[in-house]
């Protein structure tokens, strides 16, 4: 079952400059999981050395951000679209 | 309207003929009317930052009559500014920005009183300036400021209107803590220094803040008309690439420092520590071991030594200029690295240093011994050293 994940613009250095990633799981967690063994330079950008998700990566099922569902144990279809959006502060 | 930020402004507003005319295609629609502009007379905007973003919002809002603008910003109009700051020209190269933009205002529309503070925005003097406006806008360029912005809006009730952009793609929001989630809602915590690249590292495509900083002038002004939905409690994403906008739902996390239902958040704190940012040391003193400056470098070269140069920047900016060196990007760095002879002596240079600095943290971490920074990269040494290389 694979599930598209959006990549943002500063992470797409590190999927192979793909905006989109069609990944397996049945949860937020082990598509999160499949991403970073695929692209393992993304793991430290995602996760803390405690393997938690960092504080200023949002993930998004859908239109939902995690934190407000099932956070990491978030059940996904084929139908759902996972976007990670991490925080961008440019402004000048 | 509770988001009518301006409600008791408009008693003794009045327009000219000259105003009336001025603002004719906002007078003829129903929703603005004579009473939402006199609401725009009568009402203030801050716009910290004064940059990419500042400028079309400085620009739309003067047009659009906002009565007060202020405007925070240091800098000093610089060439590498024109892509995308419009409010700039050719001409104000060196100029304060303060300048400029006041002048390029009042040629808009000589209506609007603006009020510059040519100081950067601080734990000490935001609320101090904040509390004077009505509306305030976020077009800054760091982390620490934004959490400022917030904090300070936050704790003062204003309405923040949030905009940020990076390379092809930009986010948009209005944080209104009275109403919705403020930004510490959407990222509690930033990311430590050097991990999210900026504007000046990553690059910017010219149009971007205008697409987002119009946004920002858009909710501002509905927020003084109380016209609309704002975008409060709602994450605006564009990518200008693929072309497309997204929303995401934003919640006011119960649990947030600030705005939550047990704040501990009661004052201004260090921002600059908040985001992990330590004091830099001062010039030449305390270089690390790991550094060598564009001086000491001539010097070795100079010298015939075997210094192996390591550029860590992406190909189309060693086209833009380099320094002869083996170019490996950063990206690449893990997978190639079997490509250094560690037994040799390595500089890393990127464009100002940040990026080898992190090829540099990690080739110590997997055992280089004899590899070092090149303190602000290939800018530093085409300012110190020599002239005939581009800076960009």
């Amino acid at each position: 079952m694979a599930t598209k994940v959006l990549i943002p613009t500063p992470l797409r250095q590190y999927t192979n400059k793909a905006d989109v990633v069609e990944l397996s799981g049945n949860t937020v967690g082990e598509l999160l999981e499949d991403l970073t063994e695929r692209f393992s330079p993304l793991k430290k950008h995602l996760f803390s050395e405690d393997g938690k998700l960092r504080s200023f990566v949002n993930v998004y099922l859908n239109d939902e951000d995690i934190r407000y569902l099932q956070k990491e144990a978030t059940k996904v279809t084929e139908k759902d679209v996972v976007s990670i959006v991490p925080s961008i502060a440019g402004g000048s | 309207m509770s988001r009518n930020v301006n409600r008791d402004l408009i008693e003794d507003v009045t327009l000219s003929n000259e105003e009336i005319r001025r603002y004719s295609r906002h007078l003829i629609m129903p929703e603005v009317g004579m009473e939402g502009q006199k609401k725009l007379k009568g009402s203030s905007v801050l716009l910290v930052g004064a940059g990419g973003l500042g400028s079309p919002l400085a620009m739309y809002l003067a047009a659009a009559g906002v009565g007060r603008i202020g405007i925070v910003d240091f800098d000093v109009v610089d060439f590498s500014n024109l892509q995308r700051q419009i409010a700039y020209s050719t001409a104000d190269i060196g100029k304060s920005k303060l300048d400029a933009a006041r002048e390029r205002i009042i040629g808009i529309n000589p209506n609007v009183h603006v009020e510059t503070y040519e100081t950067q925005l601080t734990s000490e003097n935001a609320l101090n300036i904040l509390k004077n406006y009505d509306v305030i806008i976020d077009g800054t360029d760091n982390f620490p400021t934004r959490y400022l912005v917030n904090d300070a809006s936050v704790l003062l009730g204003k309405p923040n209107v949030y905009g940020s952009i990076f390379r092809f793609e930009g986010q948009a929001s209005v944080f209104y803590a009275k109403e919705g989630p403020c930004y510490r809602c959407l990222y509690p915590e930033p990311p430590p220094p050097g991990l999210v690249p900026s504007c000046a590292e990553g690059g910017v495509l010219g149009v971007l803040p205008g697409i987002v900083g119009t946004i920002q002038a858009t909710e501002a002004i509905k927020l003084i008309v109380g016209q609309g939905d704002p975008l409060i409690g709602r994450l605006l994403l564009f990518d200008a690439l693929s072309m497309k906008f997204r929303e995401l739902k934003l919640r006011k996390n119960p649990a947030c420092p600030i705005c939550g239902d047990k704040p501990t958040i009661h004052e201004l704190i260090d921002y600059e520590a908040f985001c992990g940012i330590t004091p830099q040391p001062t010039n030449g003193e305390s270089l690390g071991q790991w550094e060598i400056t564009p001086e000491e470098l001539k010097q070795k070269l100079d010298h015939k030594e075997d210094v192996f140069i390591l550029d860590v920047r992406e190909p189309h900016e060693y086209e833009i200029c380099n320094l002869e060196g083996y170019l490996i990007p950063l990206g690449e760095l893990p997978n190639r690295m079997n490509e250094l002879d560690s037994s040799k002596e390595i500089v890393a240079h990127c464009h100002t240093g940040v990026r080898s600095g992190r090829a540099v943290e990690f080739l110590r971490e997997v055992g280089f011994r004899k590899i070092k920074n090149l303190v602000g990269g290939i800018e530093a040494w085409a300012v110190k050293i020599d002239k005939s290389v581009p800076r960009y």
